[in-house]
């Protein structure tokens, strides 16, 4: 689990309290339990060994079970079971003085680095990388050959190699704590930064911090049992690893000699690792639904059946939703129908949540992969494509996608891929949808590119994403979807990432090619204002469910239902309108 | 992009020499505690000095280093002080042997882990369950208790493969196969347990971006999402989990050859330690450490050659 999903998680605000989800699950509990054991046998080691743990018995060499020998002797005639005891406290110690200096190292530059940023935020992560591109082993046997055999020693370097990964958490969680409000909050009231740090800060770090150690001890564990084992610690102390090395030499005469300490080995860790697991899943707090056995991509091909509708595209009843932890549906569209013509422009307004994006990723059949079509169909030119029955036809749409359904995205930099150039991403879909060669993609690209007004456009084909700006990246976005002549294009809030002078431009350029080309369009918006300008009819969409519908002019000028009347003073805020379409007379002229 | 490489080649100097700097001075900072440790305890002071001149670690650390740094740029790395043998003849005897293992598990590990967590991110189901649970079981046991697991499985119980490798460089190839099979197999299984799930998120992070759902109703393919869109931006990351695996399959080899008595740098780093043989450790620190700076440079280069925006900045 990367750093960002772990901090996501801590910060996730659950209902009950992590603690009792931990004690809850079976996972949890068992590892508990056993680290609890494991914990009291290190307190109590002195009592419940019965010897020392070099305590030999010359002559009683590979001894079995019994005479007062709970799991026999070693090849020195040591008792096997007291060795296994006494080792216990000074594994588990040296666990913690691992994690101890990992956190005393790691947990405040993290802090620093993570909130401060800057300078110490730039040595900070060079040196984190430094330490992490160094081979571990290597270096505890360097410290091993420099300071002599010392398991304290080796867990304290092993410490410091290791404190790399504190430092990236907790600077990951700061950096994100940082920006939340309830930081901002605490600045703007005055609060001094150790304040800000202590209250606010700590408590977002700590619970993955909890997490961390588990794991991480159970790291050093193996670790330091692997340099006893390798047989460079200092042969007086009784370690786990040791006693393996014991009976790895002995394997033929007396195999058990490696399972008892490796099955002790396998259960502290293995404790760890669960105790860390269920500390995770105990963060989640069960918010994890059952994934999908497939991802819903190719499901039944029934569903594209003729149909007869008189409109391009019609959509009657539709009802999308997300399947929740109980198993019951979180419907977010509730029954939605209306029908776009040819040529026409249909308006899909309302605020975030109402459901408009879902609804057109439902037409596209590009909605999240746990979103379902619970009930309702969507007929394209004739054709069911999406049926509450069916689901969703993914080959017809896949014929259907690019070629004769576009869509214009929100965002132009996400959606364009950044390994790729503008070139290769717009020719590309040409070549297989249009069947055409490179070299005609390529003049048709250049065009395209000169049409939607990109001044160099062999220049701009060329370049990646993250060399050109926004507006521009939405003109190649809006340029890709015209590119292989659809009959209807999906817009999802096309302008609304774009500074304000670039909204107008691409607006026209929208309205311009949504003239020349005569295609239909979809455009999805919370701003009434570019509805207006663009859309012949509008529908106004709250909670999942159409509640106005009508020509913009009319809904514009009497607004039917509260919530559109809301809407549309919100919009227009009193001022004197902008848009011709209010105008009285280039309104009527439309 | 040159100027990227010769920067990224300069970086790689500076960590090499700084980290030849540091062990040098952790290994050679107390001459007289070395020379003790050589001549034993029962040694008077008069042996320790003595020993201590006749190995010239009784003049101070930095001149001693800018000998040790001369003699290194021009090819030699010293003698060890035990076998009277140059420590880079030892080295590059042994070498070969520990890169074989490394590359061949490193290879094995990108193609197994890649695989599985594609089908993983894309399919879900069972596979996914598997990763996840096959991460948590990679975690539970140490590599060195599973390398011990398959030793005593396959090559004490079941006999399949010989328990103590007999590789010498002339040795014929199916020699090679059957006596690195386990070590491999031991560090592989660590590798894939550890790196699958970061995979599979890389993946999954990417599957999830807009531009895939753009790509899609562009009428895209799947395939041509999946391999030519996907898997090219989730490199760098899965490049970077590689780089740290390799990093952790150096140290890891370590126990791997003890366990199996492999004759490689490994085995050598732990008998060196174990006698206090100062210059072949070190050796064998300046060994690992080029092989690092090399495979991160390599996957720099790689990584910039995939991402525009790395050249860049």
């Amino acid at each position: 689990m990367s750093n960002t999903e772990l901090v996501a998680l801590a910060s996730m605000r659950t209902r009950t309290s992590p603690l009792r989800r931990l004690l809850t699950n079976p996972l949890g509990v068992v590892s508990v339990t056993v680290l609890g054991v494991i914990v009291l046998v290190a307190v109590f080691a002195p009592v419940i060994a019965p010897f020392g743990p070099n305590f030999a018995e010359v002559g009683n060499a590979f001894a079995g079970p019994g005479d007062g020998h709970l799991l026999g002797t070693d090849s020195a005639g040591r008792d096997v079971w007291s060795r296994l005891v006494s080792s216990t406290q000074l594994t588990l110690l040296s666990a913690l003085l691992c994690a101890g200096v990992a956190i005393a190292i790691g947990l405040p530059t993290g802090l620093i680095a993570g909130y401060y940023g800057g300078l110490f935020d730039g040595i900070g992560n060079w040196f984190a990388g430094l330490i992490m591109s160094l081979p571990g082993i290597i270096v505890l046997l360097t410290a091993r050959a420099a300071f002599g055999p010392s398991v304290w020693i080796t867990m304290i370097v092993f410490g410091i190699l290791i404190s790399p990964s504190y430092f990236r958490l907790t600077r990951t969680a700061v950096q994100s704590a940082r920006n939340e409000l309830y930081v901002d909050a605490a600045r703007v009231a005055g609060l001094s930064d150790v304040r800000i740090i202590a209250r606010h800060i700590l408590s977002v770090v700590r619970a993955p911090i909890i997490l961390q150690t588990a794991i991480i001890c159970a790291v050093a564990i193996g670790i330091q049992n692997g340099m006893e084992f390798l047989g460079i610690g200092d042969p007086l102390t009784a370690t786990w690893g040791a006693m393996i090395n014991d009976g790895f030499r002995n394997i033929y005469t007396a195999p058990q000699l490696v399972f008892w300490p490796a099955l002790t080995i396998g259960l502290t860790t293995g404790s760890l690792v669960l105790l860390g697991n269920a500390i995770r899943d105990a963060l989640e707090g069960g918010s994890t639904v059952a994934a999908p056995a497939k991802r819903g991509r190719r499901t039944a091909a029934s569903a594209s059946v003729p149909v007869s509708s008189a409109h391009l595209l019609e959509v009657r009843g539709l009802e999308t939703g997300y399947p929740r932890v109980d198993g019951s549906t979180n419907v977010v569209v509730k029954g939605v129908s209306f029908a776009v013509d040819r040529g026409e422009v249909l308006g899909i307004v309302g605020e975030s949540g109402s459901g408009k994006t879902q609804t057109a990723f439902s037409i596209l059949g590009l909605l999240p992969q746990s979103a379902r079509i619970v009930g309702g169909e969507i007929v394209f030119d004739g054709r069911r494509i999406t049926s509450g029955d069916a689901g969703v036809d993914q080959g017809a749409l896949a014929a259907l996608r690019g070629r004769r359904i576009a869509y214009i995205p929100q965002e132009p930099m996400s959606n364009l891929d950044p390994a790729f150039t503008i070139g290769a991403q717009l020719t590309r879909p040409m070549v297989t949808g249009l069947r055409i060669s490179r070299a005609e993609a390529q003049r048709r690209a250049l065009s395209l590119l000169a049409r939607v007004g990109i001044p160099d456009p062999a220049r701009t084909m060329r370049a990646y994403p993250h060399e050109i700006s926004g507006g521009m990246a939405q003109r190649v976005l809006i340029a890709g979807a015209v590119s292989c002549d659809p009959d209807l294009i999906i817009a999802d809030e096309p302008t609304t990432a774009l500074d304000v002078t670039v909204q107008a431009e691409v607006l026209e350029l929208l309205r311009e090619m949504q003239r020349e080309l005569g295609m239909a369009v979809v455009v999805v918006s919370h701003n009434f204002g570019l509805i207006a300008d663009l859309a012949d009819r509008v529908v106004v969409m709250r909670e999942g469910e159409i509640v106005e519908e009508g020509a913009v002019r009319d809904v514009l000028r009497h607004p039917q239902h509260p919530y559109s009347q809301q809407l549309l003073a919100s919009t227009v805020a009193g001022r004197k309108p902008l848009t011709p379409l209010l105008t009285e007379t280039e309104g009527s002229a439309r | 992009m040159l100027t990227f490489i010769v920067k990224r080649v300069l970086s790689g100097v500076v960590l090499l020499a700084v980290i030849c700097a540091l062990t040098y001075a952790l290994l050679f900072a107390s001459g007289l505690d070395i020379a003790r440790n050589l001549v034993g305890d029962q040694a008077t002071p008069e042996q320790v000095a003595q020993r201590a001149r006749e190995l010239g670690l009784d003049r101070p650390l930095v001149e001693r280093f800018a000998e040790w740094v001369a003699s290194a740029l021009s090819g030699d790395l010293g003698t060890s002080w035990f076998t009277a043998q140059p420590v880079l003849g030892t080295i590059s005897a042994r070498l070969p042997v520990t890169l074989a293992i490394i590359t061949v598990s490193i290879v094995v590990v990108a193609l197994l882990a890649v695989s599985i967590a594609t089908a993983a991110a894309m399919r879900g189901g069972w596979i996914d369950r598997a990763v996840q649970i096959g991460s948590i079981v990679g975690d539970i046991l140490p590599n060195f208790v599973l390398a011990l697991l398959l030793v005593i499985l396959f090559a004490i119980h079941w006999q399949i493969f010989p328990a103590i490798s007999t590789i010498a460089p002339d040795a014929p190839f199916s020699a090679w196969v059957e006596s690195l099979a386990l070590p491999v197999i031991a560090i592989v299984i660590g590798g894939v347990t550890g790196s699958t799930q970061q995979f599979r998120s890389a993946i999954i992070g990417q599957l999830e971006k807009d531009y895939v759902r753009t790509l899609r109703s562009r009428g895209v393919g799947e395939g041509e999402i999946l391999f030519a869109h996907v898997l090219k931006n989730a490199a760098p990351a899965g490049l970077t989990v590689l780089s740290l695996q390799f990093v952790g399959m150096l140290g890891g080899v370590v126990i791997v050859e003890e366990i199996f008595a492999v004759p490689g740098i490994g085995s050598t780093a732990v008998s060196a330690t174990t006698q206090g043989d100062v210059p072949l450790v070190m050796g064998v620190v300046m060994t690992t450490v080029v092989l690092v700076v090399l495979v991160n440079l390599l996957v720099d280069i790689v990584n910039g050659w995939l991402n525009p925006k790395v050249r860049v900045s």
